[in-house]
């Protein structure tokens, strides 16, 4: 008899919903430990194969059983430079935990709580695994394009394999859509987020931030000039995508990308940072994914009313169940079955209304979803002062502008192989540059096998 | 790193920097851009970069005093140091890929407005090194306003300057004066007109009339300047660009002003408030 998977301990949804501390409030030894006794360690653990990273889940958790944190450590720290990170925000329910066994009939393992506990505890008690690195001879210097978190994993590895590496970043601040994308109440970043990035630091990857690849410096003054040998370009997603529809650029009608930026990156939410932020009293966010459910929650603590604005169904929302669960508790309205034609502005050319047609769901799209289609004579309006449109990303033409052999794909992406070699030798690429926004752990795994390609490529050298 | 090595007032509200920023300063071009932190709680601020010697390492910033942020970096001293320093951020001019033949054959009038002599001297430098026929239009509210006459006259073929009060020069505004200048007979390839977004407004309506083509550098809101984050957009064409990525300089003709002027006014609220506490 398999025992209920323990539930994780959350900050009160009233409370939390005025606040930017953590929601998940992780587990303690003794939760891990009886959460650990719940893994079978399959023979062949499907957990491992559904994990980008391929980390080795039944072999850390069985050290959680033990009691042996230490260890548990180490076993994650040979696969993931980010496991604090991971156990965050990682879509568990549709890759580890997804496969896990007991979820044919019960409740799975909860791996990712019990990586985050793995890393929170050994940095809480400073016995953060220090990773060995490789001794080179002459240590061939690779430059790393962002410090998002295929940057991020591609660095580690490089480093472990004593290489010497360097990491530009365009921001002032480290970790790419870790530091100005995702919430504090989702991933704390003094606490979290810059620890992880020390281990890196502490691994010999040295950061150099506000350079801009493809305006301060090219990527073939980075070969040519600066002496690295191999690039890898982890730039991110790109640039954020608006409707089309009209009254988009009123006042009033933000991008999630700048909303989240100003207050993550800049930390608008605090008083003591300068950079501003409008929030209204009444928020419309647009679109069903993650970053739709961020911005909706940090519009909601910033203290409005929020609405997410969706035209497909909730069974069609692309975020994390997770995610929609902790909105709704919060009390994040959801407007399902509608979709924006228009935003209404005021005489001074702010927001007062986002004018809607009710959807129903017709024939599965491309997406394997059912595609929605319009409603005739079903205009009505809700009434806003914020519209926040999150409807993901276009990819950014400058690098691929600026590189000379640097070949794009038809949707603007980077084009790159399985293992992340571009169509100039030498430059390779991962994680949304390549594939368009996507997730934080399918990154790692792309700059992952890039490092292990770059190996290759100066090891034939 | 980012230490300024030089400032100075040029009227009590507007210095010029030198600042060390080795890598901007080998990179950039006319017509691009930088963003600047004062400190980790200060705000990304785009200003234009008005020279880079990539020898010595330095870009010089020319920085009015409008809001707290701005404010603050005026009240910065030699010896002290920005955070960060950014760039060179937006495109290039379009002229930096003219031929020879081009260069020779074009003539180019600047409208310069208030802190705009800045951005244009890099600009009218470049080309009246390569053999264009350079003209600078300076305007200001007063004599007193007026920045970057000396520095222009070294690098272009002929400064007017006019001034909202007629204390020194043309009696009238830049706009005014342009349209006098081609009354006169004086012929341009070219217009660009760099300073206050309502100044290139009418800058681009009065080059409209005379027939003549327009370049405007937007100084749009902004936060990373990388094309991230769309506070940036514009109409131009009817179709929305990002100033930081498809920009800074745009067709005049092509731009919506209207909206961009409201837009620029977002955060007017706020920016007030920042002001009063400080």
């Amino acid at each position: 008899m398999i025992s209920p998977r323990t539930k994780v301990r959350e900050q009160d949804p009233r409370q939390r919903a005025c606040n930017f501390d953590e929601v998940s409030l992780g587990f303690n030894l003794e939760e891990a430990r009886t959460e650990a006794s719940r893994c079978l360690h399959c023979k062949n653990p499907r957990c491992v194969a559904a994990c980008p990273v391929g980390l080795d889940i039944p072999g850390f958790i069985s050290k959680v059983k033990e009691g042996d944190i230490v260890a548990a450590a180490e076993v994650i720290a040979r696969d993931s430079s980010l496991p604090a990170v991971c156990g965050r925000v990682c879509p568990q329910e549709t890759q580890c935990e997804g496969s896990c066994v007991l979820g044919i009939k019960g409740e799975s393992v909860a791996i990712g709580n019990l990586e985050r506990f793995v890393a929170d505890y050994s940095r809480e008690n400073g016995c953060a695994p220090g990773a060995e690195c490789q001794k080179l001879d002459n240590p061939c210097k690779v430059a790393v394009v962002g410090s998002g978190p295929a940057g991020l994993a591609c660095a580690a590895d490089l480093a472990k394999w004593g290489y010497d590496v360097t990491v530009f970043e365009a921001l002032h601040a480290l970790g790419g859509v870790l530091a100005y994308g995702i919430p504090e109440f989702r991933l704390p970043k003094d606490k979290v987020l810059a620890p992880e990035i020390e281990n890196l630091r502490k691994l010999g990857v040295k950061f150099e931030c506000d350079c801009i690849i493809g305006r301060t410096l090219s990527i073939d003054q980075l070969l040519d000039r600066e002496g690295f040998k191999a690039v890898f370009v982890g730039s991110g997603a790109g640039l954020p995508k608006f409707m089309g529809i009209p009254g988009e650029n009123l006042n009033g009608v933000f991008s999630a990308n700048e909303f989240l930026t100003r207050n993550n990156l800049m930390k608008a939410w605090r008083s003591d940072y300068a950079t501003p932020i409008f929030v209204g009293r009444k928020v419309c966010v647009v679109g069903g994914g993650n970053v739709a459910m961020d911005a909706a929650r940090t519009a909601l603590r910033l203290g409005a009313e929020v609405h997410i604005v969706y035209r497909r169904s909730e069974a069609e929302l692309p975020a994390r169940r997770e995610e929609v669960h902790h909105a709704k508790e919060e009390g994040i309205v959801f407007d399902t079955l509608c979709n924006p034609c228009e935003i209404l502005g005021d005489e001074r050319s702010w927001v007062r209304a986002l004018r809607c047609l009710r959807m129903e769901l017709g024939e599965p799209d491309q997406s394997g979803r059912r595609s929605p289609v319009a409603i005739p004579g079903s205009e009505f309006e809700i009434e806003a002062d914020t519209v926040i449109m999150a409807l993901g990303t276009s990819p950014n033409p400058l690098i691929v502008n600026t590189t000379a052999g640097l070949e794009a794909t038809r949707r603007g992406g980077i084009s790159a192989d399985s293992d992340g070699r571009t169509t100039r030798p030498g430059v390779f690429a991962g994680g949304d540059a390549v594939t368009g926004a996507a997730t934080v752990i399918l990154a790692m795994g792309a700059g992952r096998k890039a490092a292990a390609a770059i190996r290759d490529y100066l090891q034939d050298k | 790193m980012f230490t300024i090595q030089t400032k100075e007032m040029l009227t009590p509200a507007v210095c010029r920097m030198s600042v060390y920023a080795p890598r901007v300063a080998a990179a950039a071009l006319p017509g691009q851009f930088l963003i600047v932190r004062t400190d980790e709680k200060g705000e990304r601020i785009p200003l234009t970069i008005s020279d880079a010697d990539p020898l010595a390492g330095t870009v010089v910033i020319v920085t009015q005093k409008i809001g707290a942020s701005s404010a603050r970096i005026v009240a910065m001293e030699v010896g002290e140091s920005f955070a960060d320093v950014v760039g060179p951020l937006g495109n290039a001019s379009e002229f930096v890929d003219f031929t020879e033949e081009e260069f020779r054959k074009s003539s180019f009038v600047f409208i310069a407005g208030g802190v705009g002599a800045a951005p244009v001297y890099p600009q009218a430098r470049y080309l009246h090194e390569r053999g264009a026929h350079v003209e600078v239009i300076i305007g200001a509210r007063n004599k007193d306003l007026l920045i970057y006459v000396k520095e222009m006259e070294a690098v272009c073929d002929k400064v007017h300057i006019c001034t909202d009060d007629g204390s020194l020069g043309f009696h009238g505004v830049g706009t005014a004066l342009l349209e006098k200048l081609v009354a006169e007979g004086a012929v341009f390839s070219r217009a660009v007109a760099i300073g206050p977004m309502i100044m290139m407004k009418f800058a681009t309506l009065c080059c409209k009339k005379l027939g003549l083509p327009v370049t405007v550098s937007l100084n749009t809101l902004m936060v990373d300047g990388t094309g991230m984050c769309g506070a940036c957009r514009v109409t131009v064409d009817g179709k929305t660009r990002f100033a930081c990525m498809d920009g800074p300089e745009f067709d005049g003709y092509l731009v919506d002003f209207d909206e961009a002027l409201i837009r620029l006014g977002q955060y007017k609220a706020q920016e007030a408030e920042a002001l009063k506490n400080d």
